[in-house]
């Protein structure tokens, strides 16, 4: 925990540019799916290194928040650790690696794997929100396709990559209808992650900074990953493969490769959950 | 016998699948002298300078019927194209259209709606492939785009009718997979033709299909747009400033003239015996 050293207002953003954020989210929660415009603030990190996720937690973080940061899995990594230091700079609130004990939960790229509870929020980093902009460069454009919702291209998109490959190549970013109406990307997480967005207990919030997007899957709401109706959307599989220090199975793994022995392992991807797991045993 | 007469002569019942009413599409906000009827030079106000790309077109369409419409550039063909395929909204005017299913005014619809028509009932070939296809998408999804733009999700399906329908414009099977831009201008046409048939459209617009194509490619395309028409029984509204396409395909002519009909009637009086006379003009001018 670093100390909150009062050179700055709580949360870094003035009042006025919080109370903004909050009005964004309110009107994306009530529209599951639409991407609401918000004047992304300077921040001391350039844009597009998670701005849209800070701004989200800074106006949401109060004094008695508890926040876990993520970057791709990791509570370690350099860019968790600095977003971690960076608002407990200018909020003080404690922060954790268990996801259990977090109110408030930053992540890029990962949902953790323990399964979040009504009250915690989950905010995502977002690179990119718009799932019309590989086919339409005009923003005027996408938001009247959004409008009428013309969302054959992107399924357009899938076809493309059946016709070439036999199936669906997309990682990350698998795009999702939610609530039946807006197709939304769900920031980089793998496909795997995609379906704890379905009818889920939290709330998921999704900001973009360079975008200036914020848009959000409120709880117990559809997020159904696109699929056509004879090819069912697949994630990754891990079957047959456990994580080398906690033995998890069933949860996503990362492959690590040691050139030296040609050895592959595996292990889990949720430093956050890996650590639990191996405290409790 | 008066043309209308001649027209309705076998099916006297019959009624047009599609009938345009006073299409008018002005750029500018025009002035007392031309709004009301004053001199235009060509199409263009002298006085207020507004270019009146459409005056108060009329036309009709019957059920298997193929009207052509020919003129010089600049004439309002392809504004006219533009306007049925809802590429450009018109400043006036009402398109009625009958079938399968029936709108008093397409244009008076949502945009939501008229993106209905335009993906079931209408078909659209351009004269520019890069405006009707995705160059860099393969030739399959160029076709199941409007597939799914219908409405179709199950890829077993929307992949054998991919297949029946490059077949029919036969494309090779080996080049399915490649993209419209690695094509020659006459494949790119008949993939954006198997498109536009995608949904068995009940109307085909055909915007100077063969211009730009060599005379043996020409042939094969007019050659398919025929066996489509004779397969089918689409009716189309076919524009072209080649009165050869125009005479081989099309049972009525339209004449076009500075965003006006300035004749029309069955192909072979239009072009044999034309009265007026800048169609009198057109026709001898051909070398």
């Amino acid at each position: 925990m670093t100390e909150y050293d009062g050179n700055y207002n709580f949360g870094f953003l003035d009042e006025g540019a919080k109370r903004e954020i909050r009005r964004c989210i309110l009107k994306a929660v009530a529209i599951p799916g639409y991407q609401v415009p918000f004047a992304s603030r300077e921040l001391p990190i350039g844009r597009g290194w998670g701005t849209g996720g800070i701004q989200l937690t800074l106006s949401l973080i109060g004094p008695d928040d508890v926040l876990k940061v993520i970057d791709q899995g990791s509570d370690e990594s350099v860019n968790a650790v600095n977003i971690k230091k960076f608002v407990g700079l200018c909020t003080g609130v404690a922060t954790t690696t268990d996801s259990g004990a977090a109110t408030l939960i930053q992540s890029r790229h990962r949902i953790p794997e323990t399964p979040l509870r009504n009250d915690q929020i989950l905010v995502l980093q977002v690179p990119l929100p718009e799932p019309l902009r590989m086919v339409e460069p005009r923003e005027q454009v996408t938001r009247r396709m959004h409008a009428e919702s013309d969302y054959s291209p992107v399924w357009l998109h899938l076809y493309e990559d059946l016709v070439h490959y036999g199936e669906i190549t997309l990682g990350a970013d698998y795009p999702v209808m939610a609530a039946g109406r807006y197709v939304m990307l769900p920031s980089p997480i793998p496909r795997y992650d995609n379906p704890k967005l379905n009818q889920a207990r939290h709330l998921t919030l999704f900001g973009a900074g360079r975008e200036k997007k914020i848009y959000a899957i409120p709880p117990y709401t559809d997020a159904v990953s696109l699929a056509f109706d004879d090819i069912p959307f697949r994630a990754e599989d891990f079957r047959g493969r456990h994580c080398r220090l906690c033995g998890a199975e069933g949860v996503y793994l990362d492959e690590i490769y040691d050139a030296g022995t040609g050895e592959r392992f595996y292990q889990c991807s949720d430093t956050g959950y890996c650590a639990k797991r191996r405290a409790g045993r | 016998m008066s043309e209308a007469a001649i027209r309705h002569a076998g099916a006297p019942e019959e009624t047009p699948v599609l009938s345009l009413s006073g299409l008018t599409v002005r750029y500018g906000e025009g002035c007392p002298s031309c709004r009301g009827g004053g001199p235009l030079e060509k199409n263009r106000c002298p006085v207020c300078r507004t270019v009146w790309a459409l005056r108060d077109v009329s036309l009709e369409v019957y059920p298997g019927e193929v009207v052509g419409v020919v003129g010089e550039s600049g004439s309002g063909k392809s504004t006219l194209m533009k306007c049925l395929y809802f590429d450009q909204a018109p400043t006036a005017g009402a398109c009625r259209i009958d079938g399968p299913e029936r709108c008093e005014d397409v244009f008076s619809l949502s945009r939501q709606q008229q993106r209905y028509i335009r993906n079931h009932i209408l078909g659209m070939v351009y004269q520019n492939p890069m405006l009707g296809l995705r160059m860099t998408y393969s030739s399959a999804g160029n076709v199941a785009e409007k597939l799914i733009a219908a409405g179709s999700r199950n890829v077993g399906m929307m992949n054998a009718r991919v297949e029946e329908l490059l077949t029919h414009v036969q494309l090779q099977p080996a080049r399915r997979k490649e993209p419209p831009k690695n094509f020659s201008g006459g494949m790119q046409q008949r993939v954006q033709i198997s498109r536009a048939l995608a949904n068995n459209p009940s109307i085909l617009l055909l915007d100077e299909v063969t211009t730009g194509l060599d005379l043996s490619v020409q042939a094969r395309v007019l050659d398919l747009i025929r066996g489509i028409r004779e397969r089918f029984g689409i009716s189309m509204l076919l524009v072209s400033h080649d009165l050869s396409v125009v005479r081989m395909l099309a049972d009525r002519t339209v004449v076009m003239l500075d965003g006006r009909i300035i004749e029309q009637g069955l192909t072979d009086r239009v072009l044999d015996d034309p009265r007026h006379a800048y169609t009198q003009e057109l026709v001898h001018s051909i070398i």
